[in-house]
């Protein structure tokens, strides 16, 4: 395998000349093009972390990490793309797909030949996940969705999506091909969001969509307990790596800033004040990437803490990040509330991180009941 | 398996679910942990993390069924069977 090292300058030299010159440009259209996800498809990013024998890249959560990293720091709609087709979907079908569902679904998501999105969030069913409203119900052998979704990143893109419903046999997680679903499955785009404006969202009703029973994903009744709950897991980990990318690009664009502007005959850098803001961005920046490297280290060693960290880690970063492109676009005076620089752009993709992959309240309220019941377990 | 190493067995898996749910927390070894809702939804996750981890087993889609892990008795049972099924 190659180096951490050399997979980090491979990750930001794609970054910093496919994604980073664009990404303003994306976020004003709305939309990240499809040659740019072709790239990253090209370059074997969409399967990174999945097992050579179905195409992937093999890599470890550590390799994930570098790589949410560059392509956060760069763009965070086109890292949502990593987060939703690698890491909420096809890690999960890797680690609970059965041996037929791995080898049908596992080539086409790791080469990008399909996107996956994942659809568990409805107009009515946030936070509370487990209480979804859409239904399946059993026809022969086979199963019909009906219910609508929401916020459904790269939704409007997709090919497959993992689908999670309620019914007779509790929560399941489906696998949904747009292909095969014909009239039944609508997709509209919701545009207008705050932030990862380019991560073509969109909005889905399912009207008896039909799914074969070979596509149910997991064990029945345990899609939440199983499923969900992995895949926002990883989901979190690249959410918070993704964050740490956007405290290190509030950090360059505000050392860049405060090294040329000049204000009452000096640099902003020689303002004690600012020097305050860049070293709160520093420390951000520094301690949301330790504790996505500590969680890093406890995935790859399948220690059973690795949920908690994760857990910590996307909490602190994603505030993290809000603060580091607080600081930076308050640096940037006016500039920084223009879309001529991208500081206002990390602004308000940092502000999505504290919403998605489970809130900051859901995070507070785990890493609180696990910090109150066992400390030790979060100490060591 | 011993009947040694089923006591460590259910030690170590005692251990465990107290270190998750407290350590005062109370169960007996057929208590069922789930239903008496002593644990949250990610409890699950990080016990299949902990099987594998500290036993050395890997826990496969077709084992995930909540009978397996109910309790410490049911635990105990499936570490045992996992364990016979490799070695054989
Ligand atoms: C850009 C973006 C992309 C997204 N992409 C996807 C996707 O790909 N797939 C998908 O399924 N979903 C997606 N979502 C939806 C996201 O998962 C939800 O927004 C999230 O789960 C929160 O749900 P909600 O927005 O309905 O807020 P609500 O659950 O209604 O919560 C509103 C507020 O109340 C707080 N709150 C709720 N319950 C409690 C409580 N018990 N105690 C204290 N505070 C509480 C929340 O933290 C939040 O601040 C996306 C959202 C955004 C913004």
């Amino acid at each position: 395998m190659a180096s951490y090292d050399a997979l980090r300058a491979e990750f930001e030299a794609f970054a910093a000349e496919q994604i980073a010159p664009f990404a303003d440009e994306w976020d004003r259209n709305g939309a990240v093009p499809e040659s740019a996800i072709r790239a990253m498809a090209e370059a074997g990013f969409l399967g990174l972390s999945i097992p050579e024998e179905f195409g992937g890249r093999g890599l470890d959560q550590r390799g994930v990490m570098l790589l949410n990293m560059a392509v956060g720091e760069a763009c965070s709609s086109m890292r949502s793309l990593l987060t939703v087709h690698l890491a909420l979907v096809s890690e999960t079908i890797a680690r609970w797909g059965t041996p037929e569902q791995k080898t049908r679904l596992l080539p086409d998501l790791a080469s990008g030949r399909k996107i996956a999105a994942f659809a568990l969030s409805e107009p009515l069913t946030g936070s509370d996940a487990k209480n979804v409203h859409t239904r399946y119900v059993r026809d022969g052998d086979r199963y019909r969705l009906t219910g609508r979704k929401k916020w459904t990143t790269f939704g409007q893109r997709a090919d497959l999506f993992l689908v999670v419903a309620d019914g007779e046999e509790g929560v399941c997680a489906f696998l949904l091909d747009r292909s095969k679903a014909g009239k039944s499955l609508l997709l509209g785009p919701l545009d207008g969001m705050l932030g990862t404006r380019a991560s073509l969202v969109a909005e889905m009703e399912m009207s008896g969509c039909a799914v074969d029973e070979r596509d149910v994903l997991g064990r029945r009744g345990l899609g939440f307990l199983q499923i969900v709950n992995t895949a926002l897991d990883n989901g979190r980990f690249s959410v918070a790596a993704g964050c740490v990318g956007i405290a290190r690009a509030a950090l360059r664009a505000a050392a860049q800033h405060a090294n040329t502007r000049e204000q009452f005959g000096s640099k902003l850098r020689d303002f004690q004040l600012i020097r305050r803001r860049a070293a709160a961005i520093a420390l951000d920046a520094r301690t949301a990437a330790l504790l996505c490297e500590d969680a890093a280290a406890l995935r790859d060693g399948g220690s059973p803490k690795a949920i908690m960290r994760t857990a910590m880690a996307k909490y602190h970063a994603s505030a993290a990040a809000n603060r580091a492109a607080d600081h930076a676009v308050q640096i940037h005076g006016a500039l920084g509330c223009h879309e001529s620089s991208p500081v206002q752009r990390y602004f308000r993709d940092a502000r999505v991180m504290e919403i998605i992959e489970g809130s900051t309240e859901m995070q507070e309220l785990l890493i609180g009941e696990q910090a109150i019941k066992n400390p030790d377990l979060i100490i060591d | 398996m011993t009947a040694n190493d089923n006591d460590q067995l259910k030690s170590d898996i005692r251990d465990y679910f107290k270190s998750n749910m407290g350590k005062d927390a109370r169960f007996a070894d057929g208590d069922d942990i789930f239903a008496d809702g002593l644990v949250n939804s990610l409890f699950a996750l990080q016990l299949v993390t902990f099987l594998e981890d500290s036993f050395k087993i890997t826990v496969e889609n077709d084992d995930l069924d909540l009978q397996n892990f109910r309790s410490v008795d049911a635990i105990a049972d499936f570490v045992g069977r996992k364990r016979n099924n490799s070695a054989a």
